[in-house]
């Protein structure tokens, strides 16, 4: 237990260390794009029609994960990688850490990461606009698994690269496009048929849809219909991590 | 009780077999030395018995933890010294070996930190960060991250690579002591004089195989004897027939003659004359570590 609460602690430290970098460069990015497309598409954009919830209100909940996502999946990805090109894994590799508590350490640290960011987006975006809080609980479960969703996949990515360049590309080519078709931006029901066939084959959309529920109680999926999804999702990539740890995939040659 | 405990241990690498079946017991105490030329198969070996690589076939205990079956208990025995300078750019010396001792369980460590810290000449570079360390200072630290939680086996591979004459016997010195105090120690390296002193039995991989466990005194008294060594400004040299009964050997301006004992020099030197075998000098060599080394890596068994 003491090993796990040591390793963990260190993630912590190692990302507070560069906190500009990991935690004030992100809320900015996110305030940015609140800015930049409510100003663009404020009252171009009717979302939830009928519910009185504007744009800017609409856009903060889908920011805000947008950015959780991408810094869980950051912390354990760019840890992990770095760790191993430089060679100091050796020192969480040597010690009596158990796979469990490798698996939890990592990925806890990503939630803490993910949920500060994404929390301090919220407060920062109540200085523009004012939103309702519905159901908290939703709020924070929906945050919870999406931050442990994508620290797994960050482990996965991490274990996996061999060089910076494929985390890059993982982030490029898979975490964006699937944020950003995801709804961030805009509610699933105004997209074509096709869109919206997508929409529903990505699990961020469900994560987004099910975290914006908790502020609205307006969403455009049943609530609970998406945390079966991103439960099912959440685990899956968890329980594929840890599976990936315990054989030793990519770190114990 | 072994302290290592290796049996009929294979390791692959894609189609190269890097450790061939290798069977060695490392006994509590100990001060075992393990020599190879590079990619005998030293670090692939120590690798798998830390843990940080996957035994292929075979089976490895430490203080009888099997490392894969009970690598918890396995790895809580042993203290490794990679032979890579690696280190975490985050975290100063202090923290460093603050996490290092967490990782292995222990939360209240600082007294022994600071032995550590002081044996090993690191304490006024406590609260400097990793990265403004001169990689003998990294060394050290690695060495102590590695006795971080005492303990009972402590392996070092290469530690002394690179590292100036200064640190190399301050690290013998407390490695000495640990080793007195009761730790195995499993060393390796390519300076075999430092084997040759502070190893008690010297095991020797050859393209992954283990072909020589000895104590390091029977090893060095089966390469007992003398090397006269010949030089001829000239370089025009031709020994005997006579000397046929001794190891000859011809070297970049003369020849090297082994002979078993020092009776055995004036039958040499009264073959050299009745040849007329003319000399510029004359060196006698007691052989060492090195010797032995050097002919078993040249000898037949290839692996």
């Amino acid at each position: 237990m003491v090993g796990f609460q040591t390793l963990f602690s260190k993630e912590i430290t190692r990302f507070l260390k560069v906190g500009f970098q990991t935690i004030g460069a992100p809320v900015l990015t996110a305030l940015l794009y609140l800015l930049i497309f409510s100003n663009a598409l404020r009252g171009r954009i009717e979302v939830y029609p009928g519910s009185g919830i504007d744009y800017l209100q609409f856009l903060v909940p889908g920011l805000a994960v947008m950015s959780l996502l991408q810094n869980a999946f950051a912390n354990t990805s760019s840890s992990i990688a770095q760790s191993k090109m430089m060679g100091n894994i050796v020192f969480v590799l040597l010690p009596p850490i158990s796979h469990l508590e490798f698996f939890l350490a990592y990925v806890l640290a990503a939630v803490v990461r993910g949920l500060i960011v994404g929390f301090v987006v919220v407060f920062a975006s109540l200085l523009f606009v004012a939103l309702p809080i519905e159901n908290l609980v939703t709020i924070l479960t929906f945050g919870f698994l999406g931050a442990t969703m994508l620290g797994s996949l960050g482990l996965i990515a991490g274990i996996w690269a061999e060089k910076f360049d494929q985390i890059a590309a993982f982030q490029n080519f898979v975490i964006l496009p699937m944020t950003f078709l995801s709804g961030v931006f805009y509610s699933v029901h105004d997209l074509p048929n096709f869109w919206q066939l997508v929409s529903y084959l990505n699990p961020f959309f469900y994560l987004i849809d099910g975290f914006r529920a908790g502020f609205f109680g307006v969403s455009d999926v049943e609530v609970f219909h998406s945390l079966i999804i991103v439960s099912t999702v959440t685990f899956a990539l968890s329980f594929g991590c840890f599976l990936l740890i315990r054989a030793g995939y990519k770190l114990r040659s | 009780m072994n302290a290592i405990s290796v049996r009929d241990v294979y390791k692959y690498f894609g189609t190269l077999c890097a450790v061939k079946g290798v069977t060695l017991d490392v006994v509590e105490g100990e001060f075992f030395g393990l020599l190879g030329p590079n990619g005998a198969g030293k670090t692939s070996l120590i690798n798998m018995i830390s843990g940080l690589s996957v035994v292929d076939s075979g089976s490895i205990e430490v203080n009888g933890s099997d490392v894969s079956k009970d690598y918890l208990r396995a790895r809580r025995m042993l203290g490794v010294v990679p032979q890579e300078l690696v280190f975490d750019p985050f975290l100063s010396v202090y923290q460093t070996l603050k996490f290092q001792s967490g990782y292995f369980g222990i939360k209240h460590n600082d007294s022994w930190i600071q032995e550590i810290l002081g044996a090993l000449g690191l304490d006024e570079k406590a609260d400097s960060n990793m990265r403004s360390l001169s990689g003998g200072m990294k060394r050290r630290v690695l060495v102590a991250q590695a006795l971080v939680h005492r303990p009972p086996v402590i392996i070092l591979d290469e530690p002394t690579a690179g590292v100036d004459v200064d640190l190399r016997q301050g690290l013998w010195k407390f490695i000495r002591e640990l080793n007195e105090r009761g730790h195995t120690i499993i060393l390796t390296t390519h300076y075999l004089e430092e084997a040759e002193s502070l190893c008690g039995r010297i095991g020797m991989l050859k393209k992954g195989e283990l072909v020589v466990v000895e104590k390091t005194e029977q090893l060095l008294q089966s390469s007992e004897g003398l090397t006269i060594r010949l030089l001829i400004a000239s370089g025009d040299c031709h020994l005997p027939e006579s000397l046929n009964s001794f190891q000859t050997k011809l070297i970049p301006g003369g020849a090297e003659i082994i002979v078993p004992n020092a009776s055995n020099v004036e039958e040499v030197l009264a073959h050299l004359r009745v040849a007329n075998i003319k000399y510029d000098s004359l060196q006698l060599d007691r052989r060492d570590l090195e010797d032995v080394f050097v002919s078993v890596m040249r000898s037949g068994k290839d692996g």
